[in-house]
């Protein structure tokens, strides 16, 4: 049963890195995945910089492994790094990193933490 | 050798492996596995009946309208209704549920009125309500349902008031199983001047339904849950109710006559199956009921009553695993919801999928439901009458896997 979900899932999933929230975000977005009613929120803090960039991630849910560990991995990605470097990680990326066989029927799993963080990343750009 | 072993055979499907391994299907109420009987029946008609109903004037043409509305009689029979006029084919229960709410509730209710639900409906039973109240400015009321799962009738009397026309209400609930006291409710509700419909997706396919002793206006079934294709499903609604409605759909076979200017409506039932109806479905629902009368319903009664209590049984061996609906097994059928604590449902359906185990995990389209029970979703295990102990046997095996896979303590990062 261990093929079922990688490592990398299961270890993203019993102890995550970015699970939490941030005392002053500079923006923040939630959205939900109408299938299972599974729900993701990802904040943001930017570090003031000339050229803008993610000083801090955070993200909550109700949600199942695939997508917590998505939102997870997600976070590493993209924490430290510029906007528009954040702004470019897609969905290829984000399943190379999972090392997982994901289905089709899991796939919005892993898409909804990316378009999440989509959201947030345009809320700053409203914001700012 | 119980039912569920005797029938197996029965059920093509179920010789299959997932990844190996034997198939367990335990998502019956998403929809149910088709037995050969059901299965012959559609081959047939494709390869010697197939034609058009009611106009073709052609020995294919006449065996197919014979077959068609032969199985318009069997339904009848097996629903307990009175007259076939009061038999109208849908897409599901989803669709009758809709017709209801387009054909009689649309011009029969004004502003003000008030509709009586559950907080236990599925979504088809909700939306066209929300939908219906918010076009009519209609106000929908809600029975409770209590800690052990049942409704709370005790709210009733005062929530059924002067402007409830119509009480909707699911017959068994397709999350917690609970069976609803129907001709309780329709017997205070009609007293109270309401009408009543009752979906009865969840209970068609287990129990022989007796519209006219319940004495409900309407009752909305799924052929696919029972044994038949997909596409198919019945309204009842009672004679003197549909007699003076007017069509939802435009179309053919709804029609008497047909000018530039004007219309006249056909007779009942046909009133309200335009277009060409789902032929081959109505005929493998004939065949599904047919194949579930073969068996007798004492017999599916007792097996399935019996899997549910070796259900509610055994699943309690599994570490930390919550079950959700009412303790008692008399008072369920067919369906146990649950969940392991910090496991996603999703992720307890996959990691069972895994073993060959299909169960339905998420909110089983029941939103409302889920937010009471104060849950994202569960996991649902659902019998039908070739489930066997067995098949219960592995899924708690299969969970109590799941339960050392993922269940492990979660820690969690705190933010900076």
């Amino acid at each position: 049963m261990g093929a079922l979900y990688s490592d990398v899932i299961l270890d993203r999933f019993r102890h995550p890195r970015y699970f939490g929230e941030l005392d002053a975000p500079d923006a923040a977005h939630e959205d939900v995945n109408p299938l299972c009613g599974d729900r993701v929120r990802i904040e943001l803090r930017l570090d003031g910089g000339r050229t803008p960039a993610i000083e801090a991630v955070r993200y909550r849910g109700d949600a199942c492994a695939i997508a917590l560990a998505s939102a997870d991995l997600l976070a590493e990605m993209v924490e430290g790094r510029p906007v528009r470097e954040a702004a470019g990680v897609d969905r290829e990326r984000l399943l190379a990193a999972l090392q997982a066989d994901i289905r089709p029927s899991r796939l919005r799993c892993v898409t909804l933490p990316l378009d999440v963080l989509r959201g947030a990343l345009a809320a700053l750009k409203v914001t700012s | 050798m119980t039912l569920g072993e005797r029938v197996r055979a029965d059920f093509p499907i179920l010789e299959r492996t997932i990844g190996g391994r034997r198939l367990v299907y335990l998502d019956s109420a998403a929809t149910a596995q088709k037995p050969r009987a059901v299965l012959d029946a559609l081959r047939a008609y494709y390869e010697r009946s197939n034609a058009n109903v009611h106009r073709s004037i052609h020995t294919l043409g006449e065996e197919a309208t014979e077959l068609f509305e032969a199985a318009r009689d069997r339904v009848r029979a097996f629903i307990g209704a009175r007259h076939r006029e009061e038999i109208i084919f849908t897409k599901g229960t989803t669709e009758a549920i809709n017709l209801v709410a387009h054909t009689w509730a649309r011009p029969a209710l004004a502003e003000e009125d008030e509709i009586l639900l559950t907080e236990m409906e599925h979504h088809s039973n909700l939306v066209p309500w929300l939908l219906l109240a918010r076009e009519r400015k209609l106000r929908l009321r809600y029975v409770p349902v209590t800690e052990g799962g049942h409704l709370d009738l005790g709210a009733l009397d005062r929530l059924l008031t002067r402007r409830t026309r119509l009480v909707a209400l699911t017959h068994v609930s397709n999350v917690l199983g609970t069976v609803n006291p129907v001709a309780e409710i329709v017997e205070r509700a009609q007293a109270a001047g309401a009408r009543v419909l009752i979906d009865g997706a969840q209970a068609a396919p287990h129990l022989p339904v007796d519209v006219a002793a319940l004495g409900v206006d309407f009752y909305a079934f799924s052929g696919h849950k029972l044994g038949a294709p997909t596409g198919i499903g019945v309204l009842y609604g009672r004679r003197e109710i549909l007699e003076p409605l007017e069509p939802a759909f435009g179309g053919s076979e709804i029609i008497k006559e047909v000018w530039l200017d004007r219309v006249t409506w056909n007779d009942l039932p046909w009133r309200f199956e335009p277009g060409t109806p789902p032929i081959a479905g109505a005929i493998g629902l004939g065949a599904a009921i047919a194949y579930l009368e073969g068996l007798g319903w004492d017999a599916i009664r007792v097996h399935e009553a019996e899997l549910t209590r070796e259900a509610l049984a055994r699943l309690p061996e599994v570490e930390d695993l919550q079950l959700y609906g009412p303790e008692d097994p008399e008072a369920r059928l067919g369906v146990v919801s649950f969940n392991l604590p910090g496991i996603h449902p999703h992720d307890l359906a996959a990691a069972l999928d895994s073993e060959g185990i299909a169960v339905r995990a998420g909110h089983h389209c029941a939103q409302p439901l889920m937010r009471r029970l104060g849950v994202v979703g569960t996991a649902r295990a659902s019998f039908y009458l070739y489930t066997t102990p067995d098949d219960i046997a592995a899924l708690v095996a299969g969970l109590r896997r799941a339960h050392e896979l993922l269940g492990v303590g979660r820690l969690r990062s705190s933010a900076r």
